[in-house]
């Protein structure tokens, strides 16, 4: 399947509203683990994204160009450690959609391999540190070895948002080794980590875009 | 908690307009970004840059501290947040003399990825060479095999003001650079937290605090410290932490230190002067003498309630930085 500029910047738009929905959630959980901002955070960044979608970008049909600019505006408007890692992410992103002349299956399945692969590298955060990479490596790898069996991108990021939500639980368990949180030690176990569910959003917001535009189509 | 502001969205943005329009004759806000400040200089200087940056919500750290002796330029970021690259940029590219510029920050998972990136893209881009040196001066951070882990407080004053007067004093990028890791390395700091701030976004507190209760090597965002206890008395607070720190930094009988007690942004200068006097009793007690002494809110945490003490150990090179006349809407010496 294809997915079209128009649906990706609904995708885009709909984590807008998503973050906004839970914006005071992300800040609860943060609280428990770090300074309670990351809600706060991640809606400066996306309603900057936001005003990008609606003035300069609301034209643009490149998928390329979105999710680079998305990344960038992102950056520019929070800084912290979130800027850096979800830039990456859709910089990279951007890059694996370049010079495709058709933006198939595959091409959609590169393109969150290069962003989860993007942020690990910036962040150098391993899986089990507590960070949203509990919630990024799983979903990639599910996505890497569903798409492999099934070479179908819905099925295969269906069951990646799986995996990144059951990532994101698992952080529950999890001793903080990355950032502020690290300094807690043994309090930081029992608090789910807000990057990692935010995360485990975006792909949940993905997905659902993905899939109601398919249906749109059918119908 | 109650706070003077409007939309809390713009609070970053409105105290940045106040500061600039309060403050022409010492900084000015770049046409290219808002969140970047250089200093006014009546002078030509082809001298070394020093960048400073950090989160908001601790003035007067970091904008207070651009003038004369101290940095040339701020890139400021959100509360608690580390600016993004385009502001640390705008400043690179405004204060490069063709010296080179060095950044000065905290030790930060936001910060070393920001100035980082920063840094890469003055090289890359506008073939500015830039050095960084970062700041981890919290004891209670982690232990010391593992200093590279701690975080930058309060003692980032010192570094900041190490690199600032070298660089005014004609050095190299090298040698400021040298001068200011010298700095970080003989600087040591342990706080104590009394109360909580809250993010002007959320009202919310940063973290529960029993009335009768203080937390021992508490970070500058709340973060939680090594141990937490009821609240003692001023004298046993500070031997405590001056204790911790002398531990962690033996320093002989005869050497000379600075020594900075900061509030942490709700504590007044009464129980800072309480603090110090302390401090002054327990060096003096083992014959280390107090070259300089800094006393009030130099690195604050919103309205956090609590105090730190920071000691440099100095030799005479670091003594001359110290004393070096500076010039900053927040902080002045003559």
């Amino acid at each position: 399947m294809e997915i079209s500029a128009v649906q990706f910047k609904q995708f885009l738009m709909n984590v807008v509203e998503m973050i906004e929905e839970q914006k005071d959630y992300l800040c609860e959980l943060d609280r428990k683990l770090g300074d309670g901002d990351h809600g706060v955070t991640m809606s400066i960044g996306w309603q900057a994204v936001k005003e990008q979608l609606e003035g300069p970008l609301a034209e643009e049909q490149d998928c390329v160009k979105l999710s680079s600019t998305a990344g960038r505006t992102f950056l520019s408007a929070v800084g912290s450690s979130v800027g850096p890692l979800y830039a990456t992410g859709f910089m990279r992103g951007a890059k694996a959609l370049k010079g495709k002349e058709v933006l198939d299956d595959t091409a959609w399945k590169d393109y969150w391999v290069a962003f989860v692969d993007g942020v690990q590298e910036r962040g150098q955060a391993e899986l089990g540190d507590k960070t949203m990479m509990d919630a990024l490596i799983p979903a990639r790898n599910t996505l890497v070895d569903a798409f492999e069996q099934e070479g179908n991108f819905i099925k295969s990021i269906e069951l990646a948002v799986q995996s990144a939500k059951d990532g994101a639980a698992s952080t529950k368990d999890m001793l903080s080794k990355r950032g502020r949180s690290s300094r807690l030690g043994e309090r930081s176990i029992g608090a789910q980590d807000p990057g990692a569910t935010s995360a485990a959003a975006i792909l949940e917001v993905f997905l659902q875009t993905v899939k109601s535009s398919v249906c749109e189509s059918i119908s | 908690m109650k706070k003077l502001m409007n939309n809390p969205t713009n609070v970053v943005d409105e105290m940045i307009e106040g500061y600039v329009k309060a403050f022409p004759n010492y900084v000015k806000q770049l046409e290219e970004n808002k969140r970047a400040l250089v200093a006014v200089r009546q002078e030509e200087t082809n001298k070394v840059g020093v960048l400073i940056g950090g989160g908001s919500g601790h003035e007067p750290a970091f904008m207070g501290y651009v003038g004369y002796g101290m940095a040339d330029g701020v890139a400021v970021g959100n509360i608690f947040a580390s600016p993004s690259p385009d502001p640390i940029v705008e400043v690179t590219k405004k204060i490069d003399n063709g010296q080179g510029v060095v950044f000065i920050y905290g030790n930060y998972a936001g910060d070393l990825m920001n100035f980082g990136m920063a840094a890469e893209i003055a090289d890359l881009e506008e073939d500015i060479k830039v050095e960084r040196v970062i700041v981890t001066d919290d004891v209670a951070s982690a232990p010391k095999e593992e200093m590279h882990k701690r975080r930058g407080i309060a003692g980032e004053f010192f570094v900041t003001k190490a690199a600032g007067a070298a660089a005014e004093k004609g050095y190299s990028i090298e040698d400021v650079v040298r001068v200011a890791k010298q700095m970080n390395d003989v600087t040591r700091t342990m706080g104590v937290g009394l109360s909580p701030c809250s993010l002007p976004q959320t009202g919310m507190p940063s973290f529960e605090l029993a009335e009768d209760e203080m937390e021992i090597g508490l970070g500058h965002h709340g973060e939680p410290g090594i141990e937490k206890g009821k609240l003692q008395t001023a004298d046993e607070v500070v031997d405590r932490l001056v204790e911790d720190i002398l531990k962690d930094m033996p320093i002989e009988s005869g050497n000379k230190v600075a020594v900075l007690v900061n509030g942490l942004g709700s504590t007044t200068n009464m129980e800072l002067y309480i603090m110090f006097r302390r401090v002054e009793q327990i060096l003096s007690s083992k014959n280390i003498h107090i070259h300089r002494s800094f006393v009030g809110s130099y690195s604050t945490s919103l309205e956090m309630g609590g105090a730190s003490v920071s000691i440099a150990k100095l030799n005479d090179e670091l003594a001359e930085m110290i004393d070096f006349a500076a010039d900053c809407p927040m902080y002045v010496q003559r």
